[in-house]
């Protein structure tokens, strides 16, 4: 079956079918015409702010992942010099004068794991992820010119700019960068006083992350705006790749849950500087009471994961919306149940907001309202699986083709299946009291929504790679890239899980004074040669990448993938404006894969006279 | 930039009510955080200042005044577009210092944004309420400019972006009322 391949000329179809918005009428009036400057730097295109986005995301995922590494070194070597490497954390390595053994600070230390949350969640897997796929598909899958406002877009990038200018200005300061942990509870995070890390480096985080809110705000406006308002004709929501149904249900979620973060920072900002009790009460530093009295460090968790719970879903929804783009592309099979898939991504999506407190079973939370919360985060397994469930089903019996974007879809399905039933172990509050603060929880969290979104990530990276470069990625590199993190992911953090039913504690800097956990040392140093192994598999990608730019393989025809959208309609070098001329009229979904023994069958081609009797019919 | 198709909605306003949409959140959010905080106990007792009254309705004016200059501005009547632009801006001026002084007022009474968190809520609630007017202020002063030094003629263009201003300050208005509605019945 699907052997017939459908022949057509974009050209001639675009010329004859397509709708003409008068676009390129008004040659004085041209926006787009540019130089360098506002071309590279300062560029109102989606495609280019997109790159922004990636380009910046990756700088930080290599930081965000090296310090990781310096804190498994430390973990799993705690005994080994890490003199070697003073020349880059300087004070924070301090050297024994005697045996020349330099260790790392523990306060670094606690700095370093704040820091690669920080990083790893809101820059790379918020802004390097969303921002990047979203800004190039939405227009370019929906057959819009740009974004609706493609200023509030370019102010997007540069708000995250400037929030990561001042993230990685704080990782210099002579007290060290915020050090309390990525979702800055207070006291630490409220108290300047607290630790090292609690003076400028918080007010240093905190303006940061205000200035990433305003990124995530402005471009989930255009998100939003974009999905409903600049579809070209024939693009119903019904016809809409997943991709966007994911994208624009994520920006609904950042646009709803972001601004009560922002309350929390208000009051967080006031308790530092203005000397409210909305999170203190009666706390002793050093013996002295501070005058604070009447203030809830848990009322900052409630609006903290308020905003932190959706947020997984933000970085989730649109891995797995390219996942799905991928995996139908790939598998040359329309993706199966559609519908159930859309109205799971609503359901996740509904339902994300309505969990929150199932990271704070341990507060001291009611345990009847936490049977509520208990009750919800279990369904959430429901829409869960049937994306699982629909995934493979559109796997089952299709003419795979093995390259990396589909390598890292596949890679995805799997670590979300790893990861998703650990979830529904910590889902219990009961088993969470025991598990929650040991290693099960970092490993379920890092496989689920670290290492699934990064294999998202990677998936649309090496997939739309043509269609931002005009060039193709190494598949040999890209396929040694792909082994060696599916294996190594899972050699990091599979034997987290054991660590954690064993009972050792996470966010410790050394186990050395505890007997008990003296029989995982050996684990603990296979998990850290594995994370390193693994991190040289991203510095192979990262070389891939960018060599790939200038030297990659050229591409040669429009629609290399052979796919359905609307963005390999494009020309090869798309310019500003996506479509030379008329823009295309959408006349069917986005999965026309192997439909009456045709292998695919793109959205704008019309509908045959058969299809039209067909569609009559029902 | 040009829009590919003819929309029944305006992109700009639409992304206007997204972007309204978020700011609910955040003071759903602070409100919220008040009646969690409020129910745990130890919350101080104090009247609100009369004057967060007069304020109300100096804000519930300029809106008024506001909706008669864009209707000025629709039915072409240059008077009541100008008059009712000067007017809403003075009134919103107003509702700030107004807002200013009943913040002194409370801090004479003794309730300084430290004492307990019942007062700290309060300031930090109509605080930011103040900034979302000032940016209403702003956006204000760009239609005074646009009303003032452009000669005064219909267009749709204009007509959409005066729409924008009406709409945001229509919403920072009724979000004072259900604001202060709020601080009252949550005494």
């Amino acid at each position: 079956m699907a052997n017939d391949v459908l022949t057509y000329d974009d050209e001639v179809i675009l010329e004859e079918q397509g709708f003409d918005d008068h676009f390129h009428e008004h040659e004085h009036g041209d926006h787009f015409k540019s130089n360098f400057v506002n071309h590279y730097v300062f560029s109102m295109d989606h495609k280019i702010i997109a790159r922004q986005f990636l380009i910046t995301g990756m700088v930080w995922a290599l930081i965000g992942a090296g310090m990781s590494i310096i804190f498994r070194l430390q973990l799993g070597f705690p005994e080994e010099s890490l003199t070697w490497i003073k020349p880059l954390l300087g004070k924070w390595i301090a050297v024994d004068a005697t045996t020349g053994i330099g260790t790392l600070m523990p306060e670094f230390y606690y700095a370093l794991v704040t820091m690669h949350g920080t990083i790893i969640v809101f820059f790379v897997l918020t802004a390097g992820l969303s921002g990047t796929f979203s800004n190039l598909l939405i227009p370019l899958q929906l057959g819009a010119r740009d974004m609706a406002s493609p200023f509030l877009n370019m102010l997007s990038y540069w708000f995250f700019f400037l929030a990561s200018v001042i993230m990685f200005y704080s990782l210099f300061l002579s007290t060290g960068p915020f050090s309390g942990g990525w979702t800055a509870y207070p006291p630490l995070s409220a108290l300047p006083q607290a630790s090292t890390g609690s003076g400028t480096g918080m007010t240093l985080w905190l303006m940061s992350l205000t200035f990433f809110v305003v990124s995530v705000l402005l471009g989930g406006i255009n998100y939003i705006t974009t999905v409903l308002n600049l579809r070209t004709k024939g693009m119903s929501l019904w016809r809409m790749p997943l991709t966007i149904w994911a994208f624009f249900v994520t920006a609904i979620l950042g646009l709803l849950s972001f601004p009560v973060l922002v309350s929390g920072f208000f009051m967080l900002i006031c308790d530092r500087m203005l000397g409210t009790s909305f999170f203190l009460s009666e706390i002793f530093i050093e013996g002295a009471a501070l005058p604070n009295v009447g203030g809830s460090p848990i009322l900052y968790q409630h609006l903290f994961w308020f905003l932190g719970h959706p947020e997984v879903y933000i970085i989730i929804l649109p891995a797995m919306g390219i996942v799905s783009e991928v995996l139908s592309v790939h598998a040359r099979k329309p993706i199966f149940g559609y519908k159930a898939m859309v109205f799971s991504i609503l359901a996740i999506g509904f339902l994300s907001f309505i969990v929150w407190a199932h990271h704070m079973f341990m507060s001291g939370v009611n345990p009847f309202i936490s049977n509520f919360f208990v009750v919800f985060t279990l369904i959430i397994a429901v829409p869960s699986a049937v994306k699982v469930f629909n995934w493979i089903t559109t796997l089952y019996k299709g003419n795979i083709r093995l390259n990396t974007p589909m390598l890292f879809a596949i890679g995805f399905v799997s670590m979300f299946i790893s990861g998703g039933l650990t979830g529904i172990f910590l889902g219990n509050s009961a088993i969470d009291i025991q598990m929650h603060d040991t290693y099960f929880v970092v490993a379920h969290f890092h496989i689920v929504m670290g290492v699934a979104a990064f294999f998202g990530m990677f998936a649309g990276i090496y997939h739309w790679f043509p269609k931002m470069y005009a060039r193709f990625m190494n598949e040999t590199l890209g396929k040694i890239h792909f082994w060696i993190t599916m294996i190594g992911a899972y050699a990091v953090f599979w034997p987290m899980h054991y660590l954690g039913i064993a009972g050792v504690p996470r966010r410790y800097y050394s186990f050395n004074t505890f007997n008990s956990f003296d029989d995982f040392t050996a684990l603990n140093q296979f998990i850290t040669i594995a994370a390193i192994v693994v991190f040289a598999a991203q510095v192979l990608f990262v070389i891939n990448f960018f060599y790939s730019i200038w030297k990659g393989k050229k591409m040669t025809t429009k629609n290399p993938w052979k796919a359905t959208t609307l963005e390999w309609t494009t020309p090869i070098h798309t310019g500003h404006g996506n479509w030379e001329g008329n823009l295309p009229v959408v006349h069917r979904w986005a999965y026309d894969y192997g439909k009456d023994g045709i292998d695919y069958v793109p959205q704008h081609i019309p509908l045959t006279e058969e299809e039209k009797a067909q569609e009559g019919s029902h | 930039m040009e829009i590919s198709i003819k929309n029944r909605i305006n992109p700009q306003l639409f992304g206007l009510w997204t972007a309204l949409a978020s700011i609910t959140m955040m003071f759903g959010a602070l409100t919220s955080a008040y009646i969690v905080r409020q129910a745990a106990g130890n919350w101080l007792e104090f009247r609100m200042p009369d004057l967060f009254i007069v304020s109300t309705v100096v804000i519930l004016l300029s809106s008024v005044t506001l909706q008669v200059a864009y209707n000025g501005y629709k039915n072409q009547k240059e008077g009541l577009y100008k008059g009712g632009l000067v007017l809403s801006f003075i009134l919103g001026l107003a509702f700030l210092i107004l807002q200013y002084n009943a913040w002194m007022m409370l801090f004479n009474m003794g309730v300084d944004m430290k004492i307990n968190p019942s007062g700290s809520f309060l300031y930090v609630i109509t605080g930011v309420h103040a900034g979302h007017i000032l940016g209403g202020i702003t956006a204000l002063i760009v239609a005074l400019l646009h009303a003032f030094t452009l000669p005064f003629e219909y267009s749709d263009k204009r007509k959409n972006r005066f729409q924008l201003v009406l709409h945001y300050w229509h919403f920072v208005d009724l979000l004072w009322v259900y604001l202060f509605v709020f601080l009252l019945m949550t005494r």
